[in-house]
């Protein structure tokens, strides 16, 4: 199977200035183009390990990121973004090129994919069994997110869960896992083995880097898990790591709220969040330590056994 | 003039070619159709000639991803046109549903995938001010407040202000005409409004008579401004003329009832394109009878090469060195077609230099 890393930077350079780079993440394909050289090298060394497919085949997604034209060019460029001719967003300082990539892939997935119930959360297994992170920014989901795939748990998304309307499991979409501010250091001393990009200040999320997902959990991305917990992390300063259940009532209703298509999906989207929050425990969960946050998670893994 | 028709209008035209397509041909079909707006229209007709199955699996998904959204939809304009039952019943008017509400309420071939933003309904003029006051009575709200804007709907437009709902953001347009007041062709609603037809099962709610939908979809399409929808317009087009066609009666009527209205040229617009681009069949004597409603040769020739553009999916592979010239032109024609010289002249002066300007889109 052809991967990134197997095109070699020219190659990939090549397909994504000319017919396309045909990408691979989870059950999706994105067809690539941009000529920004700065973002080839970003995207190379992010998705080394993703399968990349056949000139010729068909995309979920078609996408293209490109500089500015005209006088932009000199002053100020910035990068736009494309999405089969349209442009739904503002262009962005060029130097944001790869946040703006990352934040088009989740935008075309949460806009469109419709075969699944989806949840802005982040979302790890271990065990066969999925734990659910939904929360508003700011929480401290990432960083946990991010914590909790650098000690033995399985990446299945940091932003998108995807709970099938069929069984109700979760199917991955492990992709880079975005950092804002003070959360890059955090992770950084905490997984100092793991990749990041460059740091880009000044986004609308103040500075964001991004850690490459593990090649474990690319190489099981089409290993689907079974829901087990949805825990609404909060990190807060001093506090001692404390779950507390959330009623299921309570439950469905802030996982609705966190669901991009809950609406959309109407009764089929009822009734998946129904089946979530019955088969899977819900906690509040408030941390100040990693280490700590953890120890919880394993515990949680623990009583099941 | 472009030798090998698009992809979208060959599936389109025959439906049942889409099993012969090859994933690289899928590829760009998907992304022509989503361009168009046309993805539910084109999965739901790929079921319908049973080559669903025979499809590539990742364009299957995608059509009951688009068939989700369209469905949504559905169940959205079903709770809404109770809702206005109950705002507007106790007028006792008849409430006229136009264009994309009035397929979707008369469960109509041509409502097959299609998705639309607004709820048209048709009024008497005289009974504006009373529908008005029951829809804010009822939550809906205006939503154009500047001066400049209220004079253009209510003097010179053929609607009132569109009208949002404040909880579901859901806008209803109300007309009293199919056309503004200040354009050159008036057909009379009166005499649309008496050939409205009750739509079964469906208390209170009618839609135009046959003649009467495909002449409005016609005069809509042709004098309109902007294309970006021209294509599903043109095949809504195609579906209420194969659907209707069914009846001899309804190509009988047809070419008569657009001179009756005026509607003569839209006419001979409708089937010339639907003909060409979609291959509708029409019966010889009428495309003949609608032909004398056409334009000099000069004038023909030049429509042909502004719509046979403007009517090709929106997607950079569908056009050619001319293709912006065209809708830029038709633009032009557009506004021209809604005011006389003078009046668009104000009228665009105002909207560059007067009006506030628009809050930015989020």
């Amino acid at each position: 199977m052809l991967t990134v890393a197997g095109l070699g930077p020219a190659a990939l350079a090549a397909r994504l200035r000319g017919p396309g780079l045909r990408l691979q993440t989870g059950p999706f394909v994105t067809c690539v183009h941009s000529p920004l050289a700065g973002l080839a090298g970003t995207l190379g060394a992010m998705y080394a390990d993703y399968p990349v497919l056949a000139e010729g085949s068909v995309a979920d997604f078609h996408v293209r990121l490109s500089r500015s034209t005209g006088l932009r060019r000199f002053v100020r460029p910035q990068v736009h973004f494309h999405y089969d001719g349209m442009a739904p967003f503002q262009p962005l300082p060029l130097d944001q090129a790869f946040p703006m990539f990352e934040w088009a892939m989740n935008w075309c997935v949460s806009s469109q994919a419709n075969s699944w119930l989806l949840i802005h959360a982040a979302v790890v297994e271990k065990g066969g069994v999925a734990a659910i992170l939904p929360a508003p920014p700011g929480s401290g989901k990432s960083t946990l997110c991010a914590a909790l795939v650098n000690r033995g748990w399985r990446l299945l998304s940091d932003e998108l869960t995807m709970v099938r309307l069929g069984d109700g499991n979760i199917d991955p979409l492990p992709r880079p896992v975005s950092l804002k501010n003070a959360s890059i250091g955090i992770i950084r001393d905490y997984a100092p083995a793991a990749a990041f990009t460059r740091p880009v200040a000044d986004t609308v999320k103040g500075t964001v880097a991004h850690m490459r997902a593990s090649s474990d959990s690319v190489a099981r991305a089409a290993e689907a898990a079974a829901p087990a917990w949805i825990v609404f992390p909060q990190w807060q300063a001093g506090a001692a790591a404390t779950l507390v259940p959330v009623p299921q009532a309570r439950a469905h209703m802030r996982v609705a709220e966190n669901a991009f298509n809950y609406s959309l999906l109407g009764e089929a989207g009822f009734d998946a969040v129904a089946r979530l929050v019955e088969t899977a425990r819900t906690f509040d969960f408030r941390y100040s330590v990693l280490d700590d946050a953890i120890a919880v998670f394993e515990q949680l893994l623990a009583q099941r056994a | 003039m472009r030798p090998p028709l698009p992809l979208l209008l060959q599936a389109l035209r025959a439906p049942g070619a889409m099993a012969r397509f090859s994933e690289r041909e899928w590829d760009l079909l998907l992304r022509q159709a989503l361009a168009a707006n046309l993805a539910p229209t084109l999965g739901l007709l790929a079921e319908e000639h049973g080559v669903l199955a025979a499809l590539p699996a990742r364009v299957v998904r995608r059509f009951a991803w688009a068939r989700t959204v369209w469905e949504r939809h559905l169940l959205a304009v079903d709770f809404e046109l109770g809702q206005l039952r109950r705002a507007l019943g106790e007028t006792g008017l008849p409430l006229i549903l136009l264009k994309g509400t009035a397929y979707a309420a008369a469960g109509l071939p041509a409502s097959a995938g299609r998705l639309f933003s607004d709820i048209d309904l048709l009024v008497p003029k005289d009974c504006l001010p009373e529908v008005e006051s029951l829809l804010l009575l009822h939550g809906w709200a205006g939503t154009h407040h500047d001066e400049y804007d209220q004079r253009y709907y209510r003097e010179w437009m053929h609607e009132l202000p569109p009208m949002q709902h404040m909880r579901r953001a859901s806008v209803v347009d109300v007309h009293h005409a199919i056309l503004p007041e200040t354009a050159a062709m008036r057909p009379d609603p009166a005499r649309l409004r008496a050939a409205a037809r009750p739509i079964p099962g469906r208390d209170g709610f009618y839609t135009l008579a046959p003649c009467d939908m495909v002449l409005h979809s016609a005069v809509h399409l042709f004098s309109e401004g902007e294309y970006h929808h021209g294509l599903r317009d043109l095949f809504d087009l195609h579906r209420l003329l194969v659907d209707f066609g069914a009846d001899p009666g309804f190509w009988a009527a047809l070419p008569a009832r657009a001179r009756e209205l005026e509607l003569a040229r839209p006419l001979s617009y409708a089937l010339r394109y639907c003909t060409r681009l979609l291959g509708t069949p029409v019966p010889a004597a009428v495309l003949e009878a609608a032909a004398g409603g056409a334009p000099n040769p000069a004038l023909l020739a030049l429509m042909d090469a502004l719509f046979l553009r403007a009517l090709q999916p929106p997607h950079p592979s569908c056009a050619d060195a001319f293709d912006s010239a065209a809708r830029a032109v038709l633009y032009i024609r557009g506004n021209w077609l809604r005011m006389p010289p003078l009046l668009l002249s104000r009228h665009l002066f105002h909207k560059a230099f007067l009006s506030p300007k628009a809050e930015p889109a989020q």
